[in-house]
């Protein structure tokens, strides 16, 4: 989450910052939008980062990769949730993985160094904005605003979609009924302004 | 328009973009004697076939990947998908 400075006291001859994160729709807590039959919420405690294994070391980093979730990568187009990470398959040699923000801050930084030279990570939590549609009616929604068949998605299946032109992750939870959209952070009010949008008008 | 991803299964066209003719993976060595003839070739001189055709297709909302899709240019039939990179290894790329 980023933060501004919303006060500055002066106490003695130092100037003391109070700071207060903001979700990425800007507000102090997370959005939470509920609907008969679907729930959607803000979800900003997660972590991320990008790993991408390096040219001619993929063996090598699949097993430093297991070593490190306590479970091998998901293959092509699914997801794995070892506890307390979630990894998603996003190409080929590639994958995004999150975790609690709160214990995992340094998420990069982690994977690094049990990695090593045989991936590139890169620090993605920011870049981010990820919104949780939960409920039976998540189909009517989803189906409005994107390409991806979500009532013929595996759980635990991801695929890259544009919806409501941008290039969002979509997640199918291994619960039922739960989507998670990973959309560009700067767009935050825009995927949410779909969402709404499209909720509105299927419930 | 569908095109068959390798890995993804069928996906519909609007997922892409076109880039151009396959040709475009064999770039000339910078280095060479007649560098610049060969880049006047590489950059300028395309086949425009009415008929089978390979060319770059990049899965942009999708996984990313680039693809030799192998199009009829008349009938827009699809008659082979591969990954450029398997392609371009092929071919003794390095990448």
């Amino acid at each position: 989450m980023s933060s501004v400075p919303i006060l500055s006291t002066l106490k003695e001859t130092v100037c003391v910052l109070d700071l207060t994160p903001l979700t990425a729709l800007g507000g102090t807590t997370a959005r939470v939008d509920s609907f008969d039959g679907l729930r959607i919420s803000e979800c900003p405690d997660w972590a991320l980062a990008s790993v991408a294994a390096r040219l001619g070391q993929e063996p090598a980093m699949a097993s430093a990769a297991r070593a490190f979730l306590g479970m091998a990568l998901p293959d092509v187009a699914r997801t794995a949730e070892p506890d307390p990470f979630g990894v998603f398959w996003i190409g080929p040699d590639q994958w995004m993985i999150e975790a609690p923000h709160d214990t995992h801050e340094s998420l990069a930084a982690q994977i690094k160094a049990a990695l090593g030279d045989t991936a590139s990570v890169t620090e993605q939590t920011d870049g981010w904005v990820r919104f949780d549609l939960q409920g039976e009616r998540c189909h009517d929604v989803l189906e409005r605003l994107c390409n991806a068949d979500t009532r013929s998605m595996a759980p635990g299946s991801v695929t890259r979609t544009r919806l409501e032109h941008l290039g969002c992750l979509l997640i199918r939870r291994p619960q039922d009924d739960h989507f998670s959209v990973l959309g560009p952070r700067s767009s935050a009010r825009s995927i949410h302004h779909a969402l709404m949008t499209a909720a509105t008008s299927a419930i | 328009m569908i095109i068959n991803h390798p890995l993804l299964g069928p996906r519909d066209s609007q997922e892409f973009t076109y880039l151009g003719d396959a040709s475009l993976i064999d770039r000339p060595d910078w280095q060479a004697e007649n560098a610049v003839d060969q880049f006047h070739d590489y950059l300028y001189l395309r086949d425009n076939p009415a008929g089978s055709h390979r060319e770059l297709w990049f899965h942009e909302t999708g996984d990313r990947s680039w693809l030799v899709v192998t199009r009829d240019t008349t009938t827009h039939e699809i008659t082979a998908v591969e990954l450029a990179r398997d392609v371009a290894r092929a071919r003794g790329r390095s990448k």
